[in-house]
């Protein structure tokens, strides 16, 4: 088992190493670049603008209620749903969502492409495939995942907005004077250094499990799953360090 | 021409290829014919580098193969063609960008010549006109085509093709067949192709290697094959009753 994941990790590193080199041609790279941006970024709107707003409403609402007291001002309740989001919600929740969209996509079409012979073509032509296939997802990634990542953020406090004023748990002003105040710019910081970090992972987890595909459905099926499961672990014990590293 | 000199080459404990040496002329057909299981598409991928041989040479012309850093690798493969089996045609692109695609990852020429090569190559394999159709909306035989012109858009010296008439009904291979075979000769390259196909073999297989269990059984060229007396080559290629009661027919003639 554990020669098994040593195994695993030096030919991930490998794969890591093979895929920052220097591009057989930038243009190619470039336009493959900007299909992952749009593949990425557009093709995930409607389900990260989804899940952020729910998540916003749900924390306003059961916040709400927890501080019904009285000893709590309301207004901490739009300041409360600000933090979360931003340090926590926004990236980890988002990029856990997106490591089951985005990564199993990557996984399967990688996968899809090995079991085709897709990879064999290209390595025949002399394409480097890692670095061809790999890096443009990973930047494209990289700099796609923390807009989302703060468009998620702003969806989320509208959320609790829509979720908390009209229904009566607080007022409008103190709902925007809660989320106004106590606010610390570092936060923000961590939010993308966490959704860089996350993307990261998600990018090329994903990607390794498909790459090195074999067999058929049954293997590309599972490869997808991995690629879920250990991009999902692996965000989660990121989240962790990043939390330490920041705020220690 | 490539030179394979001793060659080995095992999974695990299982040794695949058991010393294998023969030589793939320049300007014909070279075809590797075997039972399933012989180590055709293991040799076939042993020489265009897909695997690493257990022990032993693979010389393009006199560039020893196994001995090329990455970068010379690379370059070394600019020259090399190959079909897939399954033809391994991006489904994302057109017949025009998948034929193109080698031209725009290696070459600076302008759009204008690509497009005159990539329709000079599309003329080649009689696709004339198919430059917008995607793979899915052509016929296997057309997907062949596509394939051939694909691994001839950059003018390579050597050419590898996997059963290239796998899943084609007889006119249709014959078609491939002929075109693999005037191209070769037109280009003056190495072609090598490894089929199950009999009738390829005797089409345009101007030099045919055997393989039986890992090892050369036979060698030779098409006009020796009918006179062979080697049995694993006559088992091989008259297998059905049919086929050994019309050699026996053709020889008492």
């Amino acid at each position: 088992m554990n020669l098994n994941l040593l195994f695993h990790f030096g030919r991930y590193l490998t794969l890591m190493k093979t895929t920052f080199s220097k591009p057989e041609k930038f243009s190619m790279y470039w336009k493959e670049t900007m299909r992952q941006m749009n593949d990425i970024g557009i093709g995930s709107l409607v389900i990260v603008g989804l899940i952020a707003i729910f998540i916003g409403a749900v924390t306003a609402v059961q916040f709400s209620d927890q501080l019904s007291g009285g000893l709590i001002p309301r207004y901490y309740i739009g300041y409360i749903v600000r933090d979360i989001t931003i340090i926590e919600l926004a990236p980890t929740i988002t990029c856990l969502v997106l490591a089951g969209k985005v990564g199993s996509n990557m996984a399967s079409e990688l996968g899809g492409m090995r079991q085709k012979e897709h990879i064999d073509a290209m390595e025949l032509m002399g394409v480097n495939t890692a670095a061809y296939l790999i890096l443009p997802k990973l930047i494209a990634a990289v700099l796609i995942i923390p807009l989302l990542v703060s468009l998620a953020a702003i969806i989320s406090i509208v959320g609790g907005y829509i979720a908390a004023v009209p229904f009566g748990q607080l007022t409008d002003p103190e709902y925007v004077r809660g989320v106004r105040s106590f606010f610390v710019p570092n936060y923000v910081l961590m939010m993308y250094v966490k959704a860089m970090v996350f993307a990261f992972i998600l990018t090329t987890v994903s990607c390794y499990q498909g790459y090195y595909v074999t067999g058929g459905s049954i293997e590309l099926g599972e490869a997808s799953t991995q690629a879920v499961v250990y991009s999902d672990i692996l965000i989660l014990v990121a989240d962790l360090v990043v939390a330490i590293a920041l705020t220690g | 021409m490539i030179r394979a000199e001793n060659i080995f080459k095992s999974f695990g404990e299982t040794e695949v290829l058991k010393d294998i040496s023969t030589t793939f002329e320049q300007g014909k057909t070279n075809v590797i014919i075997g039972k399933s299981g012989a180590g055709k598409t293991v040799l076939l991928k042993l020489l265009v580098g897909l695997f690493q041989p257990t022990a032993g040479n693979i010389w393009y012309d006199d560039i020893n193969f196994n001995k090329l850093n990455k970068q010379e690798l690379r370059s070394l493969r600019m020259e090399v063609g190959m079909l897939f089996q399954g033809n391994a045609l991006f489904d994302s692109l057109t017949v025009e960008q998948n034929v193109r695609f080698p031209l725009d990852m290696f070459t600076n020429m302008t759009k204008k010549e690509k497009l005159d090569q990539v329709n000079y190559c599309l003329d080649r394999v009689t696709l004339a006109g198919s430059n917008d159709k995607y793979p899915s909306e052509i016929s296997g035989g057309m997907q062949k085509r596509v394939g051939i012109a694909r691994s001839i858009v950059l003018n390579p010296k050597y050419l590898f093709c996997d059963e290239p008439n796998s899943g084609l009904d007889p006119k249709t291979s014959i078609i491939i067949d002929k075109l693999i075979h005037d191209i070769t000769v037109e280009n003056n390259i190495t072609t090598i192709i490894n089929t199950h196909d009999m009738n390829s073999v005797m089409e345009i297989g101007d030099t045919i290697v055997l393989l039986n269990l890992g090892r050369v059984a036979w060698q030779g060229t098409k006009n020796e094959v009918l006179e062979s007396e080697n049995e694993v080559l006559q088992d091989f290629i008259f297998a059905s009753p049919f086929l050994q009661k019309l050699r026996k027919a053709a020889l008492n003639f």
